[in-house]
């Protein structure tokens, strides 16, 4: 038994930025301390929500912007409770209770509520098509609506409000934005920054309306439009309300904390109950609620430390910079901007460039920047006015910035050069240059990456991800090349497209081959790279390459897929997803015979039954095989399935025979690998019945012939397919499609989805070569069948007659010594 | 604790493992490109992943299930990730592969 101390109990409340951060530090100070229990009114772990705006731009996927992932949570013990939102808290007792009726007892108690935005009180505002921007719900809400390509408004100038104008009008709706000010930001700009936001905004083809009052939203059962104060009716499908969060204060106003705007904490963080803290945008502290996320954390390292035992830890207050976060906006805003007769300001302003800068000046010393189109020297300015530096030795040059001082040459590494060691760098995470050079020196990193995973700078925002790479090249010196392309892993400098085209130049047919004419820094490569590799010398050498197993996953090496628990699922194919009743009969038999737990229809129309274990894998697909079933390829970056619909077989509105030309395609192109997995569907009418606009290749039958489409996703991302365009015959259709295969297959990148190949390469260079080169096009598609003749092999018939035996059985079986021994 | 033979290296392709059953749980034998051979237990100390199923490279495995790296010299998570799992002794003699266990060998495949 553990002796001395036994641990506190720690329930936190919320599971935002701030109360991972305050965790992060408390296992650091005090890793043994507590046992943490987190209730989490979104299912989901933590994640950065200030990056929520690229990820609804598509610029970022979801999985980018997780701060903790579900491993982080069980290396530190912590109870994570996903979706329990806690309705009751009991002061004297200490416990609380969620809405689910789970009841945790607390020694210490974290309330990290956040904010609620703020919903207008007009009618109508609850309509359906009326959204906040707050969470990733919202943002995939926002991306569903965005699909039908209709019209948006924005409720709101301010930065959230823009960021989710610009991200929606980048998914393809047309977008409006309301601002009851006369300019935009008026929090944090000047009118005439506003008024170059407002230009550069609409430049992006979003319409911006100054000083409109809501006056009700309208609409019968969801929205159909905006009634402005002036009596202009706008019609919008989806209305977002960005005009502002409230510190959502509410529980603990119930449960009698003190409360004010937002709950009221002394400097330590500390409500009005001695055991009870609250940190994040729920709290107030010194009469301030805060939003930006640098506060934020500051208070997460005030708690901590109180928790670890600090009682002298207090929060300081200090500014923030704004920084809008809208590809191509560059925008920089911090401190008082106010006008007075005691101060005085310095402009610069360049149309034609687009560049505005306005320094308030007090006292000789800088009391507000506001920079616009150009802010680079935004660091250095906040800096000047935070070390309150007298500027008036250089006010003559002081707008053009650091590198203009004191005579130093116009470089702008100089300029950060030049910064000093404390000067702050990443607002969002406090770190100054002297910590970042300092670790890039001392713990010998190398990449961005490495510098965000050990000191989070540029790992919130990202906007001073330049900075940080200039950082890196300064301190790193020539062997720091920010522009060089990603290479493939650590074991080689080059990227995927240098190795498929040395590939094919130098003749390479084996791994061993290419790491050692392009030199890998490994002897044996990784996991990353050897599965990369030997499917290129598989897609370019077909006859040639010998497959090496050992370089694959486990799922492509055993052919089924591993579950959590280390037994495999089975999917047989099911062409187009017609079966019929001696094929059910067979499943149901093999089922009963290896005592299968779980049988599951998939989305791709067939079965998966799950939990079998693996040394029984030979001998059921033996018995599925006796029924004429071959591996439906659930686990191979290749073809998986050709959904269908019934088509003219059965359907009154069918217009051609969706079902045989989805069996054909099915029938055609099953073996060949890929370089990621490819779904397909053939609809047989535009009604779309088997979903064939969301696949990475669909076709939609119509009377006149087959609209052949691709590039779509629905999985992470969820994309509506492109049209590659129209042929008229079925034996056209198939030409079409294996040809965009095969040349996805000679240019994709290893795990690259064909819907970023093709937003990579161009839709229009692909549309070329596909519809209009009919040699091009007879070319891939001659290789697409060459490759056939070897890959186009049952690996299950092969592994039920003795293939690869070694992966099934165990090498031995050992048992604990007998007596007589 | 006395050596036990558990099989061949023929039995284990290069760069790939084999799994071993024990009352105690599975163990997974790997073998190296230079056919150096290791002995850890077939349990990721992230989430229990089997091991034994991932990629070798150089002398480390690639977990299958969520891609830790484990060392199979130390047994130790490589990377930023930490934990560790048993790594257990083992030696040739000749083809066969001993391994220190406080078991018998019942019966190799």
């Amino acid at each position: 038994m553990e002796a001395a101390t036994k641990k506190q109990k720690l329930v936190v409340i919320g599971n935002g930025m701030a109360p991972g951060r305050a965790l992060e530090h408390l296992f650091e100070m005090a890793p043994d301390a507590y046992d943490v229990t987190i209730f989490n009114a979104e299912p989901r772990v933590n994640y950065d929500r200030i990056m929520l705006s690229p990820v609804l731009s598509g610029e970022k996927a979801f999985e980018e912007i997780i701060i903790h992932g579900d491993g982080w949570y069980i290396k530190h013990g912590i109870t994570l409770y996903k979706g329990h939102k806690i309705v009751g808290i009991d002061l004297t007792a200490k416990t609380v209770t969620s809405d689910a009726g789970t009841t945790e007892t607390y020694d210490k108690l974290l309330i990290a509520t956040g904010s609620v935005p703020f919903v207008l009180p007009v009618p109508g505002n609850n309509l359906p098509g009326v959204l906040t921007y707050r969470d990733l719900d919202d943002v995939n809400a926002m991306l569903l609506a965005a699909q039908s390509r209709a019209r948006a408004v924005v409720i709101g100038g301010g930065l959230l409000g823009l960021e989710a104008a610009a991200g929606l009008k980048s998914r393809g709706m047309d977008v409006t934005v309301l601002h009851i000010m006369p300019t935009l930001m008026e929090r944090q700009l000047d009118p005439a920054a506003g008024y170059l936001l407002e230009q550069a905004v609409e430049q992006r083809g979003i319409r911006v309306m100054t000083k409109a009052s809501t006056k009700e939203i309208i609409g019968q059962t969801k929205v159909e439009g905006v009634l402005l104060a002036d009596g202009t009716i706008l019609s919008a499908d989806l209305v977002v309300m960005a005009a502002g969060i409230r510190p959502n204060a509410m529980l603990a106003k119930e449960v009698g904390l003190e409360t004010n705007r937002g709950i009221v904490v002394d400097g330590g963080m500390r409500t009005s109950d001695s055991d009870v803290f609250s940190i994040g945008e729920c709290a107030e502290v010194g009469g301030q609620c805060y939003g930006l996320v640098a506060p934020l954390y500051e208070m997460a390292r005030v708690v901590s430390a109180q928790l670890a035992g600090d009682a002298d830890a207090k929060f300081v207050h200090s500014e923030t910079p704004t920084k809008l976060k809208v590809t191509g906006i560059n925008l920089f805003s911090v401190g008082d901007l106010g006008e007075g007769d005691d101060r005085q300001e310095i402009v610069l302003r360049d149309a034609a460039a687009g560049v505005y800068k306005r320094l308030v000046l007090k006292d000789d010393r800088i009391i507000g920047t506001v920079l616009y189109g150009e802010t680079s020297d935004g660091a250095w300015f906040h800096d000047l006015t935070k070390k309150r530096t007298d500027i008036s030795e250089m006010r003559d040059t002081l707008i053009f910035g650091q590198s203009y001082q004191g005579g130093s040459p116009l470089d702008p590494m100089a300029a950060v050069a030049a910064l000093p060691d404390d000067a702050e760098i990443c607002g969002c995470n406090g770190i100054c240059k002297g910590k970042i050079t300092g670790a890039i020196s001392g713990k010998g990193l190398t990449s961005l990456d490495d510098v965000r995973a050990h000191t989070k700078a540029s790992a919130s925002c990202g906007s001073c991800t330049g900075l940080v790479e200039q950082l890196l090249s300064i301190t790193l010196g020539d062997s720091y090349n920010p522009s060089a392309v990603t290479p493939m892993c650590g074991c080689t400098d080059l990227g995927h497209d240098d190795v498929r085209r040395l590939i094919k130049a130098k003749k390479l047919k084996s791994i061993p081959a290419v790491m050692q004419e392009l030199e890998w820094k490994t002897s044996c490569g990784c996991a990353k790279c050897r599965p990369a590799l030997n499917y290129y010398l598989i897609a370019d050498w077909p006859d040639e390459y010998a497959d090496d197993y050992q370089s694959r996953f486990i799922n492509e090496r055993v052919h089924a897929n591993i579950q959590k628990d280390g037994t495999y699922s089975v999917v047989p194919r099911m062409w187009g997803g017609v079966t019929n009743s001696r094929e059910l009969r067979a499943i149901a038999d093999v089922v009963d015979k290896f005592e299968i737990p779980a049988v599951k229809v998939t989305g791709g129309q067939r079965i998966d039954m799950l939990g079998i274990k693996k040394e029984d894998l030979p001998a059921v697909w033996a018995d599925l095989g006796k029924a004429g079933f071959i591996s439906g390829q659930a686990y191979a970056k290749g073809l998986r399935t050709v959904k269908t619909c019934v088509g003219t077989d059965w359907c009154r509105f069918g217009t051609q025979d969706s079902t045989g030309l989805g069996i054909r395609i099915e029938k055609f192109m099953w073996g060949s690998w890929t370089p990621a997995k490819v779904k397909m569907a053939v609809s047989g009418c535009p009604r779309n019945c088997a979903e064939a606009t969301c696949k990475d290749v669909g076709i939609i039958c119509v009377d006149s012939g087959y609209e052949i489409h691709f590039a779509g996703a629905a999985g992470l991302d969820i994309k509506g397919t492109e049209v590659l365009g129209m042929v008229r015959t079925e034996d056209e259709a198939l030409e079409h499609v294996v040809a965009l295969t095969q040349m996805y297959r000679e240019q994709g990148r290893y795990l690259e989805r064909i819907y970023k190949w093709a937003k990579r390469v161009g839709l229009d260079e692909i549309r070329r070569q596909i519809m209009q080169d009919d040699a091009k096009r007879r070319g891939y598609f001659e290789r697409f069948v060459f490759s056939q003749k070897f890959a186009q092999v049952d690996p299950w018939s092969e592994r039920v007659s003795g293939v690869d035996k070694h992966e099934f059985q165990p090498m031995a079986s050992v048992s604990y010594q007998q007596a007589a021994e | 604790m006395n050596w036990v033979e558990i099989g061949t290296i023929n039995d284990i392709p290069r760069r790939g493992a084999r799994c071993v059953n024990t009352p105690d749980g599975k163990i997974a034998v790997f073998r190296t490109m230079e056919d150096q051979i290791f002995a850890i237990d077939d349990h990721c100390p992230h989430k229990g992943g089997p091991l034994s199923q991932g990629i070798v490279h150089g002398a480390a495995v690639t977990c299958p299930l969520h891609n830790w790296v484990i060392s199979l010299e130390t047994g130790k998570a490589l990377g930023a990730d930490e934990g560790s799992v048993k790594t257990i002794a083992v030696k040739r003699d000749g083809d066969r592969i001993l391994a220190l266990l406080e078991l018998a060998a019942v019966a190799a495949e």
